[in-house]
């Protein structure tokens, strides 16, 4: 920060050391909460890395349990930002900059109430009103494109596909980015917005130019949150999922494969022991499949910002 | 503009001084249009009636900046095209909710009573009982929750964002509260339960291990928003703080979260109704009972979420004689539209207290 | 702005909220101390859990006990067999309910003699028939051997009019449907109780041993007894196995017993454990049942699904064994089995089996 490193150094007032003190203490109980969940999941998933092999069934082995999980895992939340992220970033600029300003608190209000329904209500909306709603356009998906391997078929008669649980997964990450994303747009300092319009430029010029850069880092936190959420969501995907151990890129299906977390919440009432710590292993390479994903993004968004500065 | 008269404007757009403009209601007519002609074609080809809408859409997608561009050059073309897009977008989102809202409120509607919020599920069998120990057991667990990770969530963020500046264990923390984002909620369950059962004995279930449930969930939402809200605060504020004498903490506790507050109460009130709807790890740590308990540290404690899955997946039968859905169903509905209530009102409450202490700005809202 | 005000109201705004709160208690709550008048009632709270399956009959159970003991707080959270089983073992549950009996495969039975200082008792406590149920417009009835069910459910029989359905079905008008088999994604005793059906009663037809998973890769799955049901509802041709009592509106396949075809029915159930052999090996107080499913008998309906309670002989505490006792004695009662008919449909114990339930019950003593 600019006014740092004046000569003489001022006295630490009692108020800052303490203040600086409870930040850094806050951190450290995160470091620690963390590093215990870690240590747990590696302590009770351990065994379940090589376990007998009637353990794993239907599969053989880890790797070929895990494998069409972690893929499920990835399928579904990129499905999910797929769909999730255009609208969100829509409905948050609606809320900022295009709604009258007297309606958009009550219109972000209203947004934030689908964060509010609970996941068990997700679940029974989805595998029961959504998954009958889109039988009809996984049927016209699989007449007219199927030659798309997504939309290969045969469809589902359930409706209870990938394609839907996809679906409930956006509808449940838009409140958090949409939320995120407005907060962040609505920051974008008056002056530089001002400035363009003055320029000339129309609505959507002032946006592109003048909002998208300087929210991008902001942006890019409200989607890593928002896909937090559909990687670690659990009662919602068991129950609108038909989950089988299979790797397709099939949307349509009947047959698809579960994500992680599901799997964990729906197998482990009924697990034997070593049947769990097989499921606790799978939650450590939720665990490393989250970071790389982390890791992605704040690369991407380090790379892109390098000579922006804000 | 508004004393120009059409002849002069007309002269004006001929001679280049101003851009020809579409007419003020042209939105509304393209939509209309749009819905008319999808709707003809919906009617005569037999689609139901989603089908049409999705086609006026489409139409008006297409043709508002079509016209655009013939009239008004690319330019307004693309802004006309992105507004659309926006609105729709917005339009869109609003299905699933009002669907969503709909479905809960016609089912749940009907079992709401003055009982059902009173009772407790103590000898209720088919009919009769109520929620209200799960009601209260979910407020004082979200409480808890909220109570243990806000702090340390906004604490930590302010230190990732005033004091850490890249430095080891704020890369350390980011690192972590990333990778925590995606941490399925049974997993924050049974580690709540070990982190109990490691202290107390095997035989611990608390309301309270609920709660460590749930903020391992919260902390990194609050965490990430409140850093983010943070980051905005322009420099110049804290600059002009410093400028005047004002120590650190002061600057960041007077000026900086005021500032942000806006954003990091939705952050928290986000955390809150994502925690607020977990079934899971509730339902290891906190267990079930159909008894009240207001002690958090004593005591199986019922939870609301829980409530719904048990009555949900066990539903029961009726007693003979009486036909209709399982007795479990009205009342999973029921509780769940609750659910939605509180955290309505929880959000509204939240949004009034953000007013009152942000400091006025030139934020748009 | 008037925000001073404001900030002035909520304090107090928020101490009256608490204040009215605490100050009631569940309506219906009754327990403070007003009712304690008889000297032999009992009082005290134990914990249980485990099986999904009987959580509803627990609900009953519960209401009817603590309903006569005012005092009394019993708990049963339905967090799954294996979670059951694990938190019996390791202290945390009093009792505990499972779908399959314990067994030593993966040292469990070993680890409840640990806790419990002795061999535990385990007792059959809930007994519930499966029902085939499908949805196919038109039929409402169908007779299926288990032959043709492993059939259908292993892909190899595919359509509603394939002649191994018709051949059992005479006058019944099958369409040339696609059949969709729903199976359950999580693992759950049903889906063992099913498997276990098929490998012995459908000969060589079904090669895949009882288990909780499902062992077959694809095909339509759903999350719990109630999303199964949901899934079957959700489509056209489609069949799967789900508790009886939650199955209503859909149509129904009778099995093959012997020569005739019997519809799902508790008394079938009940009558099917009554016959079954105890599983070879197992302590005095262990009742472990395996479950005769190739019967021949008269209205016997073999695909039904029994969970257990496991306690101990004995406990530290003699509250807590009087509490555990008192419980599984009334669970036990012809009473008790009533009332779980009447709330989770299930099918009384047979009585001789439940007398003997009785008799081991009966010796749970403080140590």
């Amino acid at each position: 920060m600019s006014v740092s490193a004046p000569s003489v150094k001022p006295p630490r007032r009692v108020g800052d050391r303490l203040f600086a003190g409870a930040a850094q203490g806050a951190a450290l109980i995160i470091m620690l909460a963390l590093a215990g969940v870690f240590v747990f999941l590696f302590i009770e998933g351990l065994p379940g890395l090589h376990a007998d092999e009637r353990i794993y069934q239907p599969a053989t082995n880890f790797a070929s349990y895990v494998g069409p999980l972690v893929y499920g895992t990835v399928l579904a939340a990129v499905v999910a930002l797929v769909i999730a992220v255009p609208f969100a970033i829509g409905v948050a600029l609606f809320i900022s900059h295009y709604a009258p300003p007297r309606i958009a608190a009550p219109i972000a209000y209203v947004i934030d109430l689908l964060a509010a329904v609970p996941s068990v209500v997700y679940g029974l909306w989805g595998g029961l009103a959504l998954g009958q709603a889109t039988k009809p356009v996984i049927n016209w998906l699989y007449d007219n494109l199927d030659f798309i391997p997504f939309f290969a078929g045969p469809p589902s008669v359930t409706g209870r596909t990938m394609l839907t649980a996809g679906i409930v997964l956006a509808i449940m990450v838009v409140p958090i980015t949409t939320a995120i994303s407005r907060e962040v747009f609505a920051q974008t300092p008056r002056l530089h917005e001002e400035a363009a319009m003055a320029l000339g430029a129309t609505r959507w010029e002032t946006i592109r130019l003048a909002v998208f850069p300087y929210a991008k880092s902001g942006l890019v936190s409200a989607v890593m949150l928002g896909l937090g959420r559909a990687l670690g969501e659990t009662m919602a995907v068991a129950m609108v999922l038909s989950a089988t151990p299979i790797v397709t890129l099939n949307l349509i299906s009947d047959t698809n494969p579960a994500t992680i977390a599901s799997n964990i919440a729906s197998n482990y009432k009924e697990a034997s022991p070593d049947r769990q710590a097989v499921l606790i292993a799978t939650g450590l390479v939720l665990f490393a499949v989250t970071f790389a994903v982390n890791f992605l993004a704040r690369l991407v968004v380090a790379r892109s910002e390098r000579g922006v500065t804000r | 503009m508004s004393t120009t008269t059409p002849l002069e404007r007309d002269f004006a757009v001929s001679a280049g001084l101003v851009q020809p403009k579409l007419p003020r209601g042209a939105g509304l007519l393209v939509a209309v249009l749009a819905l008319g002609v999808s709707g003809l074609l919906a009617l005569l080809l037999g689609w139901n009636p989603v089908g049409g809408l999705v086609l006026a859409a489409v139409l008006f997608v297409i043709g508002f900046p079509l016209w655009s561009a013939l009239l008004e050059g690319r330019r307004s073309a693309v802004d006309r095209l992105a507004t659309s897009l926006v609105c729709l977008a917005f339009g869109v989102v609003l299905v699933p909710l009002v669907w969503l809202i709909w479905m809960v409120v016609s089912k749940g509607l009907s079992a709401i009573s003055i009982q059902f919020l009173t009772y407790d599920m103590r000898g209720a069998l088919a009919h009769g009982g109520g929620i209200y120990h799960a009601l209260i057991g979910t407020l004082l667990v979200t409480l808890a929750a909220t109570i243990i990770s806000v702090p340390i969530g906004i604490f930590a963020a302010i230190y990732l964002v005033e004091y850490g500046k890249g430095n080891r264990l704020a890369r350390v923390t980011t690192f972590l509260v990333d990778v925590m984002t995606g941490i399925p909620s049974i997993v924050a369950g049974l580690f709540a339960l070990a982190l109990l059962v490691l202290i107390f004995g095997p035989a611990i279930r608390i309301g309270f291990g609920g709660s460590i449930a749930l903020s391992l969930l919260m902390i990194p939402t609050v965490v990430r928003s409140t850093e983010e809200m943070l980051r905005l605060v322009p420099s110049d504020l804290r600059e002009a703080s410093y400028a005047l004498g004002v120590p650190k903490w002061r600057t960041i506790s007077k000026m900086v979260v005021p500032t942000a507050i806006g954003g990091i109460v939705t952050g928290v009130v986000l955390a809150i109704s994502r925690v607020i709807g977990e079934t899971a790890p509730l339902l290891i740590v906190a267990g079930n009972t159909d008894s009240l308990n207001w002690n958090l540290f004593n005591g199986r404690m019922m939870t609301l979420p829980v409530y719904i899955f048990q009555q949900y997946s066990s539903p029961g039968v009726l007693p003979a004689g009486e036909v209709g859905d399982p007795p479990g169903y009205a009342r999973a509905w029921g509780a769940a539209l609750v659910l939605i209530v509180i955290v309505m009102l929880l959000n509204l409450g939240a949004r009034i207290i953000g007013k009152i202490f942000a400091p006025p700005t030139d934020r748009r809202r | 702005m008037t925000r001073t005000s404001f900030r002035r109201a909520i304090v107090p705004g928020i101490a009256v909220l608490a204040i009215a709160l605490t100050g009631c208690g569940a309506a219906n709550d009754n327990s403070d101390g007003s009712s304690s008048s008889s000297s032999d009632s009992l009082s005290g709270s134990i914990a249980g859990g485990g099986a999904s399956s009987q959580d509803s009959a627990q609900q009953a159970w519960r209401a009817a006990f603590q309903g006569d003991n005012p005092d009394v707080t019993i708990t049963y959270d339905p967090v799954g067999s294996g979670a059951g089983r694990e938190s019996f073992e390791n202290g945390a549950y009093v009792f505990a309910g499972t779908d399959s009996y314990i067994t030593d495969d993966e040292g469990e039975l070993t680890k409840a003699k640990d806790r419990c200082g002795s061999d535990p008792i385990e007792v059959p406590v809930y007994v519930s028939p499966i029902a085939v149920a499908f949805n196919l417009s038109g039929v409402d009835s169908l007779n299926l051997d288990a032959t043709t069910i492993a059939g259908i459910f292993d892909g190899k029989v595919t359509k509603w009019n394939d002649p191994a359905i018709a051949a059992l079905n005479d006058g019944v008008d099958l369409p040339d449907t696609t059949i969709t088999p729903v199976h359950r994604s999580d693992d759950s005793g049903t889906t063992a109780n099913f498997t276990d059906y098929l490998s012995k009663a459908a000969g060589g037809s079904w090669s895949y041993p009882a288990d909780d998973t499902w062992p077959i890769k694809g095909g339509e799955a759903a999350e719990g007894t109630s999303g199964v049901v949901a899934a079957i509802k959700a489509g056209d041709g489609t069949i799967g196995y789900a508790d009886e009592s939650q199955v209503g509106g859909l149509g129904l396949a009778s099995i093959q017993v012997g020569d005739s075809f019997n519809p799902p029915t508790a008394e079938g159930a009940a009558k099917v454990l009554a016959l079954s052999k105890p599983a070879p090996g197992r302590a005095a107080t262990d009742m472990a049942i395996d479950i005769d499913r190739t019967t021949t008998e008269a209205d016997a309906y073999p695909l039904l699904l029994t969970s257990y309670l496991l306690a101990c002989q004995t406990y530290d505490d003699a509250g807590t064994a009087d509490l555990v006792k008192g419980f599984l004695t009334y669970i036990l009662s012809e009473e008790g089995q009533q009332a779980a008919a009447d709330q989770a449909g299930s099918a009384p114990l047979d009585t001789t089996l439940a007398s003997k339930a009785t008799d081991i019950v009966s010796k749970i003593a403080a140590k």
